[in-house]
Protein backbone atom coordinates (compact mmCIF):
# COMPACT_ATOMS: atom_id res chain seq x y z
CA UNK A 1 0.00 0.00 0.00
CA UNK A 2 1.16 3.55 -0.69
CA UNK A 3 -0.65 6.38 1.05
CA UNK A 4 -1.03 10.05 0.15
CA UNK A 5 -2.62 12.32 2.77
CA UNK A 6 -4.19 15.53 1.51
CA UNK A 7 -3.94 18.42 3.99
CA UNK A 8 -5.66 21.70 3.20
CA UNK A 9 -3.52 23.61 5.75
CA UNK A 10 -1.04 22.99 8.59
CA UNK A 11 -3.69 22.00 11.17
CA UNK A 12 -4.98 19.45 8.68
CA UNK A 13 -1.45 18.14 8.15
CA UNK A 14 -1.09 17.36 11.87
CA UNK A 15 -4.45 15.55 11.89
CA UNK A 16 -3.47 13.67 8.71
CA UNK A 17 -0.29 12.42 10.34
CA UNK A 18 -2.29 10.79 13.16
CA UNK A 19 -4.08 8.69 10.51
CA UNK A 20 -0.87 8.10 8.56
CA UNK A 21 0.99 6.92 11.66
CA UNK A 22 -1.94 4.65 12.63
CA UNK A 23 -1.58 2.73 9.34
CA UNK A 24 1.95 1.72 10.39
CA UNK A 25 3.07 2.25 6.78
CA UNK A 26 5.10 5.02 5.12
CA UNK A 27 3.02 7.96 3.91
CA UNK A 28 3.40 11.21 1.99
CA UNK A 29 1.55 14.42 2.80
CA UNK A 30 0.42 16.94 0.22
CA UNK A 31 -0.19 20.31 1.88
CA UNK A 32 -2.21 22.74 -0.20
CA UNK A 33 -1.88 26.04 1.71
CA UNK A 34 0.50 27.52 4.33
CA UNK A 35 4.13 26.58 4.98
CA UNK A 36 4.55 22.78 4.94
CA UNK A 37 4.73 21.01 8.32
CA UNK A 38 7.81 18.78 8.13
CA UNK A 39 8.05 17.04 11.53
CA UNK A 40 5.16 14.59 11.14
CA UNK A 41 7.03 11.48 10.07
CA UNK A 42 6.04 11.72 6.40
CA UNK A 43 8.36 10.06 3.87
CA UNK A 44 7.92 13.18 1.76
CA UNK A 45 5.94 16.41 2.02
CA UNK A 46 4.56 17.81 -1.23
CA UNK A 47 3.64 21.48 -1.08
CA UNK A 48 1.42 23.56 -3.35
CA UNK A 49 2.22 26.63 -1.22
CA UNK A 50 -1.00 28.42 -2.19
CA UNK A 51 -2.57 31.36 -0.32
CA UNK A 52 -5.99 29.64 -0.49
CA UNK A 53 -7.43 26.54 -2.12
CA UNK A 54 -9.51 26.82 -5.31
CA UNK A 55 -13.02 25.42 -6.04
CA UNK A 56 -13.32 21.64 -6.29
CA UNK A 57 -13.16 21.33 -10.09
CA UNK A 58 -9.83 23.21 -10.21
CA UNK A 59 -8.42 21.48 -7.15
CA UNK A 60 -9.33 17.94 -8.21
CA UNK A 61 -7.88 18.45 -11.70
CA UNK A 62 -4.54 19.13 -9.97
CA UNK A 63 -4.91 16.30 -7.42
CA UNK A 64 -5.72 13.60 -9.97
CA UNK A 65 -2.28 13.14 -11.61
CA UNK A 66 -0.57 13.24 -8.19
CA UNK A 67 -2.95 10.66 -6.73
CA UNK A 68 -2.50 8.13 -9.52
CA UNK A 69 0.83 6.86 -8.19
CA UNK A 70 -0.69 5.93 -4.78
CA UNK A 71 -3.03 3.14 -3.78
CA UNK A 72 -4.85 5.14 -1.08
CA UNK A 73 -5.58 8.87 -0.84
CA UNK A 74 -7.00 10.11 2.45
CA UNK A 75 -8.03 13.37 4.11
CA UNK A 76 -9.49 14.56 7.40
CA UNK A 77 -13.32 14.69 7.23
CA UNK A 78 -14.13 18.38 6.86
CA UNK A 79 -16.53 20.19 4.58
CA UNK A 80 -13.75 21.06 2.14
CA UNK A 81 -12.59 17.43 2.00
CA UNK A 82 -16.17 16.22 1.68
CA UNK A 83 -16.57 18.59 -1.25
CA UNK A 84 -13.40 17.64 -3.11
CA UNK A 85 -12.46 14.03 -2.28
CA UNK A 86 -15.55 12.32 -3.77
CA UNK A 87 -14.97 14.31 -6.96
CA UNK A 88 -11.38 13.09 -6.97
CA UNK A 89 -12.71 9.53 -6.49
CA UNK A 90 -14.92 10.05 -9.54
CA UNK A 91 -12.08 11.43 -11.68
CA UNK A 92 -9.94 8.42 -10.75
CA UNK A 93 -12.92 6.03 -10.81
CA UNK A 94 -11.87 4.77 -7.39
CA UNK A 95 -14.24 3.62 -4.63
CA UNK A 96 -14.50 5.80 -1.53
CA UNK A 97 -15.06 5.29 2.20
CA UNK A 98 -16.29 8.30 4.20
CA UNK A 99 -15.68 9.01 7.91
CA UNK A 100 -13.39 6.12 8.84
CA UNK A 101 -13.07 5.83 12.64
CA UNK A 102 -10.99 2.64 12.81
CA UNK A 103 -8.58 0.73 10.58
CA UNK A 104 -9.15 -3.03 10.89
CA UNK A 105 -6.69 -4.03 8.17
CA UNK A 106 -5.51 -2.67 4.83
CA UNK A 107 -8.88 -3.24 3.19
CA UNK A 108 -11.27 -3.20 6.16
CA UNK A 109 -12.49 -0.14 8.03
CA UNK A 110 -15.12 0.89 10.57
CA UNK A 111 -17.41 3.84 9.86
CA UNK A 112 -20.66 5.18 11.34
CA UNK A 113 -23.98 5.34 9.49
CA UNK A 114 -27.44 6.64 10.44
CA UNK A 115 -26.09 9.70 12.26
CA UNK A 116 -23.70 7.56 14.29
CA UNK A 117 -26.41 5.30 15.72
CA UNK A 118 -24.86 2.26 14.00
CA UNK A 119 -21.25 1.35 13.19
CA UNK A 120 -20.46 -0.65 10.07
CA UNK A 121 -17.43 -2.71 9.21
CA UNK A 122 -16.79 -2.22 5.50
CA UNK A 123 -14.51 -4.06 3.12
CA UNK A 124 -12.90 -2.65 0.05
CA UNK A 125 -12.86 -5.05 -2.92
CA UNK A 126 -10.49 -2.96 -5.00
CA UNK A 127 -6.74 -2.21 -4.94
CA UNK A 128 -7.15 1.58 -4.70
CA UNK A 129 -9.42 3.89 -2.71
CA UNK A 130 -10.14 7.39 -1.48
CA UNK A 131 -11.14 7.86 2.14
CA UNK A 132 -11.86 10.47 4.77
CA UNK A 133 -11.30 9.85 8.47
CA UNK A 134 -12.57 11.35 11.70
CA UNK A 135 -9.91 12.51 14.15
CA UNK A 136 -11.59 10.88 17.16
CA UNK A 137 -10.55 7.43 16.00
CA UNK A 138 -6.84 8.16 16.00
CA UNK A 139 -4.29 9.23 18.63
CA UNK A 140 -2.36 12.47 18.21
CA UNK A 141 0.62 12.20 15.87
CA UNK A 142 4.16 11.91 17.18
CA UNK A 143 6.23 14.90 16.14
CA UNK A 144 9.93 14.80 15.28
CA UNK A 145 12.48 14.55 12.49
CA UNK A 146 12.38 16.50 9.26
CA UNK A 147 10.75 15.29 6.05
CA UNK A 148 12.03 16.35 2.66
CA UNK A 149 9.81 18.97 1.01
CA UNK A 150 9.02 19.01 -2.67
CA UNK A 151 7.36 22.09 -4.16
CA UNK A 152 4.74 21.07 -6.71
CA UNK A 153 3.20 23.41 -9.24
CA UNK A 154 -0.49 22.46 -9.44
CA UNK A 155 -2.00 22.08 -12.91
CA UNK A 156 -5.43 23.62 -12.34
CA UNK A 157 -8.31 23.47 -14.80
CA UNK A 158 -11.97 24.20 -14.23
CA UNK A 159 -15.01 26.32 -14.98
CA UNK A 160 -16.19 27.55 -11.55
CA UNK A 161 -15.75 31.17 -10.50
CA UNK A 162 -15.59 32.02 -6.80
CA UNK A 163 -17.35 35.37 -6.38
CA UNK A 164 -16.85 35.78 -2.63
CA UNK A 165 -15.81 33.89 0.47
CA UNK A 166 -16.26 34.56 4.18
CA UNK A 167 -13.41 33.74 6.52
CA UNK A 168 -13.41 32.54 10.09
CA UNK A 169 -13.01 35.29 12.68
CA UNK A 170 -9.56 34.96 14.13
CA UNK A 171 -8.63 34.07 17.67
CA UNK A 172 -10.58 30.90 18.36
CA UNK A 173 -9.47 27.39 17.38
CA UNK A 174 -11.24 25.46 14.63
CA UNK A 175 -14.28 23.57 15.97
CA UNK A 176 -13.39 20.24 14.41
CA UNK A 177 -9.92 20.12 15.96
CA UNK A 178 -10.46 22.03 19.24
CA UNK A 179 -9.46 20.50 22.61
CA UNK A 180 -12.32 22.35 24.30
CA UNK A 181 -15.71 23.23 22.81
CA UNK A 182 -18.40 25.29 24.55
CA UNK A 183 -21.80 25.11 22.84
CA UNK A 184 -25.02 26.95 23.43
CA UNK A 185 -28.63 26.37 22.45
CA UNK A 186 -31.85 28.26 21.87
CA UNK A 187 -32.21 29.58 25.47
CA UNK A 188 -29.50 32.17 24.75
CA UNK A 189 -31.74 35.03 23.81
CA UNK A 190 -29.76 36.82 21.10
CA UNK A 191 -26.46 36.87 19.25
CA UNK A 192 -24.88 39.35 21.65
CA UNK A 193 -25.84 37.27 24.71
CA UNK A 194 -24.64 34.10 22.98
CA UNK A 195 -21.25 35.64 22.24
CA UNK A 196 -20.88 37.07 25.74
CA UNK A 197 -21.92 33.96 27.69
CA UNK A 198 -20.78 31.10 25.43
CA UNK A 199 -17.87 32.97 23.78
CA UNK A 200 -16.73 34.24 27.17
CA UNK A 201 -16.38 30.76 28.64
CA UNK A 202 -14.80 29.41 25.44
CA UNK A 203 -12.16 32.15 25.55
CA UNK A 204 -11.43 31.52 29.24
CA UNK A 205 -10.77 27.85 28.34
CA UNK A 206 -8.95 28.60 25.06
CA UNK A 207 -11.66 26.67 23.26
CA UNK A 208 -13.97 26.87 20.26
CA UNK A 209 -17.62 27.92 20.20
CA UNK A 210 -20.37 25.61 18.94
CA UNK A 211 -24.13 25.84 18.64
CA UNK A 212 -27.24 23.73 18.12
CA UNK A 213 -29.19 23.79 14.89
CA UNK A 214 -32.00 25.63 16.72
CA UNK A 215 -29.59 28.35 17.81
CA UNK A 216 -28.24 28.68 14.26
CA UNK A 217 -31.69 28.69 12.66
CA UNK A 218 -32.90 31.41 15.01
CA UNK A 219 -29.96 33.60 14.04
CA UNK A 220 -28.24 33.55 17.45
CA UNK A 221 -25.13 31.77 16.14
CA UNK A 222 -23.35 31.58 12.76
CA UNK A 223 -24.01 28.63 10.42
CA UNK A 224 -20.47 27.29 10.59
CA UNK A 225 -20.78 26.84 14.37
CA UNK A 226 -23.48 24.18 14.07
CA UNK A 227 -22.51 20.96 15.80
CA UNK A 228 -24.34 17.73 14.98
CA UNK A 229 -25.08 15.16 12.30
CA UNK A 230 -25.61 17.79 9.62
CA UNK A 231 -23.09 20.26 11.01
CA UNK A 232 -19.64 19.66 12.43
CA UNK A 233 -18.66 16.46 14.18
CA UNK A 234 -16.48 17.36 17.18
CA UNK A 235 -14.31 15.26 19.46
CA UNK A 236 -12.70 17.54 22.04
CA UNK A 237 -11.28 16.54 25.42
CA UNK A 238 -13.97 18.69 27.02
CA UNK A 239 -17.40 19.50 25.59
CA UNK A 240 -19.61 21.87 27.56
CA UNK A 241 -23.28 21.95 26.47
CA UNK A 242 -25.10 24.93 27.93
CA UNK A 243 -28.84 25.27 27.52
CA UNK A 244 -28.89 22.28 25.15
CA UNK A 245 -31.56 19.62 25.68
CA UNK A 246 -29.81 17.05 23.47
CA UNK A 247 -31.55 16.20 20.18
CA UNK A 248 -30.42 12.97 18.48
CA UNK A 249 -28.92 15.09 15.69
CA UNK A 250 -26.88 17.17 18.12
CA UNK A 251 -25.71 14.22 20.21
CA UNK A 252 -24.54 12.43 17.04
CA UNK A 253 -22.01 15.21 16.63
CA UNK A 254 -20.58 15.19 20.15
CA UNK A 255 -20.47 11.64 21.42
CA UNK A 256 -16.80 11.10 20.59
CA UNK A 257 -15.91 13.86 23.10
CA UNK A 258 -13.82 12.60 26.04
CA UNK A 259 -15.71 14.49 28.76
CA UNK A 260 -19.18 15.95 28.24
CA UNK A 261 -20.56 18.50 30.69
CA UNK A 262 -24.25 19.47 30.54
CA UNK A 263 -25.62 22.60 32.15
CA UNK A 264 -29.38 22.90 31.87
CA UNK A 265 -32.33 24.00 33.99
CA UNK A 266 -34.30 20.88 33.00
CA UNK A 267 -32.86 17.96 34.97
CA UNK A 268 -34.71 15.49 32.72
CA UNK A 269 -33.17 16.77 29.47
CA UNK A 270 -31.77 13.89 27.31
CA UNK A 271 -28.32 15.51 27.29
CA UNK A 272 -27.85 14.37 30.91
CA UNK A 273 -28.10 10.74 29.73
CA UNK A 274 -24.76 11.03 27.94
CA UNK A 275 -23.06 13.71 30.05
CA UNK A 276 -20.18 12.72 32.33
CA UNK A 277 -21.01 15.65 34.60
CA UNK A 278 -24.38 17.33 34.82
CA UNK A 279 -25.25 20.56 36.55
CA UNK A 280 -28.92 21.44 36.86
CA UNK A 281 -28.69 25.21 36.89
CA UNK A 282 -29.58 28.33 34.97
CA UNK A 283 -26.83 28.95 32.44
CA UNK A 284 -27.09 32.70 33.02
CA UNK A 285 -25.83 32.09 36.58
CA UNK A 286 -23.59 29.06 36.11
CA UNK A 287 -21.62 30.09 33.01
CA UNK A 288 -20.48 33.54 34.18
CA UNK A 289 -19.50 31.98 37.55
CA UNK A 290 -17.60 29.19 35.80
CA UNK A 291 -15.90 31.67 33.45
CA UNK A 292 -14.83 33.88 36.33
CA UNK A 293 -13.50 31.02 38.47
CA UNK A 294 -11.55 29.51 35.55
CA UNK A 295 -9.95 32.87 34.76
CA UNK A 296 -8.55 33.07 38.31
CA UNK B 1 -34.35 24.55 -19.05
CA UNK B 2 -34.19 21.03 -17.66
CA UNK B 3 -33.48 20.05 -14.06
CA UNK B 4 -32.78 16.45 -13.08
CA UNK B 5 -33.31 15.51 -9.42
CA UNK B 6 -32.04 12.08 -8.36
CA UNK B 7 -33.76 10.89 -5.17
CA UNK B 8 -33.21 7.95 -2.85
CA UNK B 9 -35.66 6.01 -0.70
CA UNK B 10 -34.22 5.87 2.84
CA UNK B 11 -35.14 4.63 6.30
CA UNK B 12 -37.26 7.24 8.12
CA UNK B 13 -34.52 9.52 9.53
CA UNK B 14 -36.38 9.78 12.85
CA UNK B 15 -36.67 6.01 13.34
CA UNK B 16 -34.44 4.43 15.98
CA UNK B 17 -32.77 1.66 14.00
CA UNK B 18 -30.65 -1.09 15.55
CA UNK B 19 -28.56 -3.88 14.04
CA UNK B 20 -29.85 -7.47 14.19
CA UNK B 21 -28.32 -9.62 16.96
CA UNK B 22 -25.95 -11.35 14.52
CA UNK B 23 -24.83 -8.05 12.97
CA UNK B 24 -25.70 -9.22 9.45
CA UNK B 25 -28.16 -6.40 8.71
CA UNK B 26 -30.26 -3.66 10.25
CA UNK B 27 -33.51 -4.54 11.98
CA UNK B 28 -36.00 -2.87 9.66
CA UNK B 29 -39.22 -4.41 10.96
CA UNK B 30 -41.93 -1.75 11.22
CA UNK B 31 -39.63 0.99 9.91
CA UNK B 32 -41.12 3.52 7.48
CA UNK B 33 -39.33 4.80 4.39
CA UNK B 34 -39.15 8.35 3.08
CA UNK B 35 -37.47 10.42 0.39
CA UNK B 36 -33.97 11.19 1.68
CA UNK B 37 -34.55 14.57 3.42
CA UNK B 38 -31.73 16.29 1.51
CA UNK B 39 -33.17 15.01 -1.79
CA UNK B 40 -36.58 16.30 -0.76
CA UNK B 41 -34.98 19.73 -0.33
CA UNK B 42 -33.60 19.34 -3.88
CA UNK B 43 -37.07 18.53 -5.25
CA UNK B 44 -38.51 21.52 -3.36
CA UNK B 45 -35.82 23.81 -4.77
CA UNK B 46 -36.49 22.64 -8.33
CA UNK B 47 -40.21 23.26 -7.85
CA UNK B 48 -39.62 26.75 -6.42
CA UNK B 49 -37.39 27.57 -9.39
CA UNK B 50 -40.13 26.35 -11.73
CA UNK B 51 -42.64 28.58 -9.95
CA UNK B 52 -40.40 31.53 -10.88
CA UNK B 53 -39.65 30.25 -14.38
CA UNK B 54 -42.40 28.07 -15.92
CA UNK B 55 -40.04 27.01 -18.74
CA UNK B 56 -38.29 24.70 -16.30
CA UNK B 57 -38.95 20.97 -16.76
CA UNK B 58 -38.28 18.82 -13.69
CA UNK B 59 -37.44 15.12 -13.97
CA UNK B 60 -36.94 13.03 -10.84
CA UNK B 61 -35.10 9.73 -11.02
CA UNK B 62 -34.65 6.90 -8.54
CA UNK B 63 -32.97 3.54 -8.53
CA UNK B 64 -34.34 0.44 -6.83
CA UNK B 65 -37.13 -2.13 -6.60
CA UNK B 66 -40.86 -1.47 -7.08
CA UNK B 67 -41.08 0.24 -3.68
CA UNK B 68 -39.23 3.39 -4.84
CA UNK B 69 -42.34 4.31 -6.84
CA UNK B 70 -43.81 5.68 -3.57
CA UNK B 71 -41.04 8.27 -3.31
CA UNK B 72 -41.20 9.12 -7.03
CA UNK B 73 -44.97 9.68 -6.74
CA UNK B 74 -44.42 11.97 -3.79
CA UNK B 75 -41.86 14.00 -5.76
CA UNK B 76 -44.38 14.26 -8.63
CA UNK B 77 -46.98 15.46 -6.14
CA UNK B 78 -44.54 18.12 -4.92
CA UNK B 79 -44.42 19.48 -8.48
CA UNK B 80 -41.95 17.47 -10.58
CA UNK B 81 -43.12 16.97 -14.18
CA UNK B 82 -42.03 13.41 -14.79
CA UNK B 83 -40.30 10.54 -13.06
CA UNK B 84 -37.87 7.86 -14.18
CA UNK B 85 -37.65 4.60 -12.29
CA UNK B 86 -34.50 2.59 -12.97
CA UNK B 87 -35.66 -0.85 -11.96
CA UNK B 88 -33.03 -2.91 -10.18
CA UNK B 89 -32.69 -4.87 -6.99
CA UNK B 90 -28.89 -5.14 -7.38
CA UNK B 91 -26.50 -3.81 -4.75
CA UNK B 92 -24.84 -0.50 -5.53
CA UNK B 93 -22.09 1.67 -4.10
CA UNK B 94 -21.80 5.41 -4.76
CA UNK B 95 -19.68 4.92 -7.90
CA UNK B 96 -22.13 2.50 -9.48
CA UNK B 97 -25.11 4.73 -8.62
CA UNK B 98 -23.32 7.71 -10.20
CA UNK B 99 -22.60 5.68 -13.34
CA UNK B 100 -26.19 4.56 -13.64
CA UNK B 101 -27.35 8.17 -13.23
CA UNK B 102 -24.82 9.20 -15.87
CA UNK B 103 -26.68 7.09 -18.40
CA UNK B 104 -29.90 8.99 -17.60
CA UNK B 105 -28.04 12.32 -17.91
CA UNK B 106 -26.74 11.34 -21.36
CA UNK B 107 -30.30 10.68 -22.54
CA UNK B 108 -31.99 13.64 -20.86
CA UNK B 109 -29.23 16.30 -21.22
CA UNK B 110 -30.29 18.35 -18.15
CA UNK B 111 -28.90 21.86 -17.62
CA UNK B 112 -28.74 21.33 -13.87
CA UNK B 113 -28.57 18.26 -11.66
CA UNK B 114 -29.88 19.05 -8.18
CA UNK B 115 -29.57 16.43 -5.43
CA UNK B 116 -29.10 15.92 -1.70
CA UNK B 117 -25.62 16.37 -0.25
CA UNK B 118 -25.85 12.98 1.43
CA UNK B 119 -28.36 10.32 2.32
CA UNK B 120 -29.40 10.04 5.94
CA UNK B 121 -29.03 6.25 5.90
CA UNK B 122 -25.44 5.71 4.77
CA UNK B 123 -24.22 9.29 5.35
CA UNK B 124 -21.65 8.92 2.55
CA UNK B 125 -21.77 12.30 0.83
CA UNK B 126 -20.25 10.94 -2.40
CA UNK B 127 -22.68 10.35 -5.25
CA UNK B 128 -23.22 13.95 -6.38
CA UNK B 129 -19.54 14.81 -6.60
CA UNK B 130 -18.74 11.48 -8.30
CA UNK B 131 -21.46 12.12 -10.88
CA UNK B 132 -20.10 15.62 -11.53
CA UNK B 133 -16.63 14.11 -12.02
CA UNK B 134 -17.85 11.36 -14.37
CA UNK B 135 -19.68 14.02 -16.43
CA UNK B 136 -16.75 16.42 -16.13
CA UNK B 137 -19.04 19.30 -15.13
CA UNK B 138 -18.58 21.87 -12.32
CA UNK B 139 -20.15 21.29 -8.90
CA UNK B 140 -21.35 23.32 -5.95
CA UNK B 141 -21.99 21.20 -2.87
CA UNK B 142 -23.83 22.11 0.39
CA UNK B 143 -25.95 24.83 -1.27
CA UNK B 144 -27.88 27.24 0.94
CA UNK B 145 -29.07 29.53 -1.92
CA UNK B 146 -29.42 28.91 -5.65
CA UNK B 147 -30.07 31.38 -8.49
CA UNK B 148 -30.37 30.53 -12.17
CA UNK B 149 -29.76 32.88 -15.08
CA UNK B 150 -29.63 31.78 -18.72
CA UNK B 151 -26.65 29.45 -18.99
CA UNK B 152 -25.30 29.92 -15.49
CA UNK B 153 -25.97 29.10 -11.85
CA UNK B 154 -24.94 31.13 -8.82
CA UNK B 155 -24.78 29.15 -5.59
CA UNK B 156 -24.15 30.21 -2.01
CA UNK B 157 -22.61 27.21 -0.31
CA UNK B 158 -21.70 26.37 3.27
CA UNK B 159 -18.02 25.93 4.06
CA UNK B 160 -15.88 25.16 7.09
CA UNK B 161 -15.40 28.86 7.68
CA UNK B 162 -18.83 30.26 6.81
CA UNK B 163 -19.97 30.51 3.23
CA UNK B 164 -18.85 31.27 -0.29
CA UNK B 165 -20.56 32.17 -3.54
CA UNK B 166 -19.71 30.19 -6.67
CA UNK B 167 -20.79 30.83 -10.22
CA UNK B 168 -20.84 27.97 -12.70
CA UNK B 169 -21.73 27.63 -16.37
CA UNK B 170 -24.44 25.06 -17.14
CA UNK B 171 -24.52 22.14 -17.19
CA UNK B 172 -23.57 21.84 -13.56
CA UNK B 173 -24.38 19.84 -10.45
CA UNK B 174 -25.60 21.26 -7.14
CA UNK B 175 -26.00 19.37 -3.85
CA UNK B 176 -28.37 20.74 -1.23
CA UNK B 177 -27.86 21.52 2.43
CA UNK B 178 -30.52 21.89 5.13
CA UNK B 179 -30.80 25.64 5.04
CA UNK B 180 -31.73 25.87 1.34
CA UNK B 181 -35.47 25.60 1.97
CA UNK B 182 -38.18 23.82 3.92
CA UNK B 183 -40.03 21.31 1.74
CA UNK B 184 -43.79 21.75 1.40
CA UNK B 185 -46.23 19.35 3.04
CA UNK B 186 -48.06 17.13 0.57
CA UNK B 187 -51.40 15.77 1.77
CA UNK B 188 -52.32 12.23 0.67
CA UNK B 189 -54.90 13.36 -1.95
CA UNK B 190 -52.11 15.33 -3.64
CA UNK B 191 -50.05 12.18 -3.98
CA UNK B 192 -53.01 10.28 -5.44
CA UNK B 193 -53.69 13.13 -7.92
CA UNK B 194 -50.09 12.96 -9.10
CA UNK B 195 -50.77 9.45 -10.44
CA UNK B 196 -51.67 11.00 -13.79
CA UNK B 197 -48.13 12.34 -14.24
CA UNK B 198 -45.74 10.22 -16.34
CA UNK B 199 -43.55 7.68 -14.58
CA UNK B 200 -41.19 5.94 -17.01
CA UNK B 201 -39.54 2.65 -16.24
CA UNK B 202 -36.14 1.74 -17.56
CA UNK B 203 -33.63 -1.00 -17.00
CA UNK B 204 -30.10 -0.75 -15.72
CA UNK B 205 -27.68 0.16 -18.48
CA UNK B 206 -24.42 -0.37 -16.56
CA UNK B 207 -23.06 -3.49 -14.93
CA UNK B 208 -20.61 -2.11 -12.34
CA UNK B 209 -20.45 -4.14 -9.16
CA UNK B 210 -20.10 -2.40 -5.79
CA UNK B 211 -16.46 -2.24 -4.68
CA UNK B 212 -17.27 -1.36 -1.07
CA UNK B 213 -19.22 -3.92 0.90
CA UNK B 214 -20.68 -3.82 4.43
CA UNK B 215 -19.53 -6.88 6.38
CA UNK B 216 -21.10 -6.15 9.74
CA UNK B 217 -23.44 -3.79 11.58
CA UNK B 218 -22.97 -3.11 15.27
CA UNK B 219 -24.18 -0.73 17.93
CA UNK B 220 -21.63 1.90 18.95
CA UNK B 221 -20.29 1.80 22.50
CA UNK B 222 -22.94 3.46 24.63
CA UNK B 223 -22.15 6.51 26.73
CA UNK B 224 -23.75 6.24 30.09
CA UNK B 225 -25.05 9.01 32.26
CA UNK B 226 -22.40 10.25 34.65
CA UNK B 227 -22.74 12.18 37.79
CA UNK B 228 -24.81 15.20 38.74
CA UNK B 229 -22.83 17.88 40.53
CA UNK B 230 -24.43 20.34 42.94
CA UNK B 231 -22.71 23.55 41.95
CA UNK B 232 -20.00 25.20 39.86
CA UNK B 233 -17.26 24.57 42.46
CA UNK B 234 -17.93 20.82 42.42
CA UNK B 235 -17.90 20.86 38.62
CA UNK B 236 -14.52 22.62 38.56
CA UNK B 237 -13.10 20.09 41.06
CA UNK B 238 -14.31 17.14 38.93
CA UNK B 239 -12.89 18.63 35.73
CA UNK B 240 -9.56 19.33 37.43
CA UNK B 241 -9.44 15.75 38.71
CA UNK B 242 -9.95 14.54 35.11
CA UNK B 243 -7.17 16.85 33.97
CA UNK B 244 -9.28 18.62 31.33
CA UNK B 245 -8.93 22.04 33.01
CA UNK B 246 -6.07 23.37 35.04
Amino acid sequence: MSLLLIAFDSNDAVACASYGQATGKPFDILQITEAPVTDLGAAKVLSFGLPSFPPADFLCAALKPLSESYSQVAALSSMRAKDALPRLAGLLDWPMITDVVEIVDEATFVRPILAGSVLTKVRLNHPTCILTFRPAGFVAANRGGTSAVEQVKPAFAGATKRLSQSSRDGGRPDLAGAKVVVSGGRPLKDAETFERIIGGLADALGGAVGATRAAVDSGIAANELQVGQTGKIVAPDLYIAAGISGSTQHMAGIKDSKIIVAINTDGDAPIFEIADFGLVADLYDALPELTQKIKK
Amino acid sequence: MKILVPIKRVIDPYAKVKPLEDGSALNLSSVKFEINPFDEIAVEEAVRQKEKNPDIQITVVSLGGPEVEDQLRKALAMGADEAIHIESTDKFDSNSVAKELMAVVKDLQPDVILMGKQTTDEDNNQTGQMLAAYLNIPQATFASKVDFEPGKATVTRETDTGEEILQMPMSCLITTDLRLNEPRFIPLPGIIKARSKPLHKRERTTSDQPRVEILEYKAPPARSAGKKVANVDELIAELQAKGVIS
